[in-house]
């Protein structure tokens, strides 16, 4: 659905990454790069280190081999054992496979946190709620007010999190990562459990993040129906390698992929 | 019926965030402050301030202390006596060494102290959690209480071991009737709620929350877990330590170092399970019950004429209070402040339920 021309230039780039728990590798020298503006897809079964991956973009681990080039100002830097604060600092945001919200906390608050990293109010000022701090609080208010609108749940502003149904959630869930004004928006199959109507709305924020934020996208999702039709490039993992990587287009024809899916008499 | 929010349109993010964003809460608790400031003091004994009323103000400020921790950042305490200590042996020390400083000022040097000391005993959980931190704090009760009782620097080398504090002189007012204690405690309770209320609204506050229910996710949306984990244990031990001061100066007036031992801290925690993990105003649920319940029973037999024995009297208190908690517990895990909640719930659709 969107094309590839709004597609610039390189703003992630992943060389030779290999990552070991133990004896087990989950990711084996895997290398890929995502264009600025695009929505660059990873596919592949069950295991095959796809949310692995994510979480070493995202610093929670670090992996033995391989570096990490991000575009910041202009230029792509290398990062080495980032943890997730300096990542988040740089501009990478996440959503969760398994929903990963606050659950005492209401949707409002959830996506404030979103706005933690940019509110740097001292705790006295905080206590006492005075000048810069309210201020401040207010301020941020509007910017996740706007997200609010944006994914349509504005009568669920101050309802616990917990009471909302799973769908709601994912959507939260996005807000949250959303409210970081990131230029990487890392989502960890957004679409996991829900019905054709959900898949459909959160296909249609997913393309108007990426269209109106021109927010970079990178996907995990096992729907190829929705891989295929929103994504500019597909990389494909299976056991920790990578066997395929092009348009949705290629990536159908790879016998590669078209083996590791269906699976092939050895 | 009449309490509701109908009709009260909020036109800015300010209005919609304040505290008590339902004007009908608003004039509640200001009549409250007004009759705690004012009624109070003129009607109640000076039995009934100072053995209610003065320790439940300052036990529910330390519950406020504890609950910021355990209830809003999910990191677990059992030695927050140990703080409560620190605070106390600190004003005492400082108020025997510098007598010119002002009280206030002394109070906050001492809760200062103590935050710096629960900073350093909260840097275990920057690696542990749950039950094994628990154990980790449970040294700093251990170590405190070994440290007030052998280093007798801290004691001013008082044969006995116990220290005993002057009257309190805000310049020139003296804290010394019940009454007065009474103010002084209400005045420093109430600024320290109205902060650690704004603190929990604040994006710190959230940053603690997000810690306490997500921790992994918390860190990738750029919240450092060092920095919000010692801010909640700082923050707390502040507290703590500062309503240990007010505990030695102002409730005991001289203590020994088993003042503030284990005991102590399993009662700030009963408190806030009572009252409610997580909420401040269950701080202040959870003090009342535990002072005020055990006085209650032990004035039931008498009001009922049962004539029954002291030490059968003492006993079954023990026995009731103790069940209380059980059958609260089991009733609403969520504590005082979620029947509070639910209360208010009710009553907004009252009497029109559907």
């Amino acid at each position: 659905m969107s094309d590839a021309q709004g597609a610039g230039d390189v703003i992630l780039a992943v060389e030779g990454v290999t990552l070991s728990f133990g004896g087990v590798r989950a990711l084996n020298e895997v290398s890929f790069d995502v264009r600025e503006h695009e929505v660059r897809s990873i596919i592949g079964p069950n295991g095959a280190g796809k949310s692995s991956m994510l979480n070493v973009i995202n610093g929670v681990y670090h992996p033995q081999q391989g570096t990490i080039r991000l575009r910041m100002d202009g230029a792509l830097r290398e990062f080495h054992d980032m943890d997730p604060h300096e990542v988040a600092l740089s501009g990478i945001a996440r959503t969760f496979q398994n929903l990963a919200l606050f659950k005492g906390m209401s949707v409002l608050d959830n996506i404030m946190t979103g706005r933690n990293l940019r509110m740097h109010t001292n705790l006295l000022l905080q206590a006492l709620r005075i000048g810069p701090a309210a201020r401040e609080e207010i301020e941020h208010r509007e910017a996740v007010e706007l997200i609010i609108d944006f994914l349509e749940i504005q009568a669920y502003r101050k309802t616990p999190v917990g009471r909302l149904p799973y769908g709601l959630q994912k959507r939260v869930d996005l807000g949250r990562a959303l409210a970081m004004e990131p230029s990487v928006l890392l989502l960890d199959e957004p679409m996991a459990g829900m019905n054709v109507e959900e898949k459909q709305d959160m296909c249609r924020f997913i393309l108007d993040v990426n269209d109106q934020m021109g927010t970079t996208i990178v996907l995990i999702e096992h729907d190829m129906g929705v891989v295929m039709d929103i994504s500019d490039r597909v990389v494909v993992l299976d056991y920790g390698r990578k066997i395929g990587d092009g348009t949705p287009e290629e990536v159908r024809g790879n016998q590669a992929v078209i083996d590791a899916y269906l699976g092939v008499s050895h | 019926m009449f309490y509701r929010e109908n009709g009260q349109y909020k036109t800015t993010y300010g209005a919609d965030q304040q505290m008590l964003p339902i004007l009908q809460d608003r004039i509640f608790m200001a009549v409250l402050l007004l009759f705690a400031f004012i009624g109070v003091p003129l009607l109640a004994s000076d039995y009934l301030l100072l053995s209610i009323l003065v320790p439940f103000l300052i036990l529910a400020l330390a519950a406020t202390g504890l609950n910021l921790l355990v209830g809003y950042c999910g990191q677990i305490s059992v030695g927050h006596a140990a703080f409560m200590a620190v605070g106390a042996y600190s004003a005492y020390n400082i108020v025997l060494r510098v007598p010119q400083l002002n009280f206030l000022v002394v109070l906050v040097l001492a809760g200062l102290i103590a935050a710096a000391v629960g900073m350093l005993f909260g840097i275990p959980s920057l690696r542990i959690k749950g039950l094994y931190l628990a154990v980790a704090t449970l040294a700093a009760q251990f170590f405190m209480d070994w440290t007030f009782a052998r280093v007798k620097w801290f004691t001013n080398y008082a044969s006995s071991g116990s220290v005993s504090t002057a009257t309190i002189d805000l310049f020139g007012w003296r804290v010394d009737t019940p009454a007065r204690k009474y103010l002084f405690l209400l005045a420093v309770v109430t600024v320290f709620t109205l902060m650690a209320k704004n603190l929990v609204r604040g994006h710190l506050g959230r940053a603690w929350m997000a810690m306490r229910d997500m921790d992994v996710a918390a860190e990738v949306i750029g919240i450092r877990p060092v920095y919000a984990k010692l801010t909640a244990f700082a923050v707390s031990s502040f507290y703590v330590g500062v309503a240990g001061a007010l505990w030695g100066f102002v409730h005991l007036g001289s203590w020994e170092p088993l003042a503030f031992d284990i005991n102590l801290s399993f009662t700030l925690l009963f408190m806030i399970i009572i009252g409610g993990m997580g909420s401040i105003l269950g701080s202040f649920f959870g003090a009342l019950f535990i002072v005020a319940l055990p006085i209650l029973l032990n004035q039931v037999p008498a009001m009922l004429g049962l004539p029954l024995a002291t030490a059968t009297k003492s006993h079954l208190e023990v026995m009731i209070f103790g069940s209380l908690i059980i059958f609260f517990l089991i009733a609403e895990p969520n504590g005082l402040a979620r029947l509070w909640a639910i209360g208010k719930e009710k009553l907004r659709l009252w009497p029109f339920p559907h």
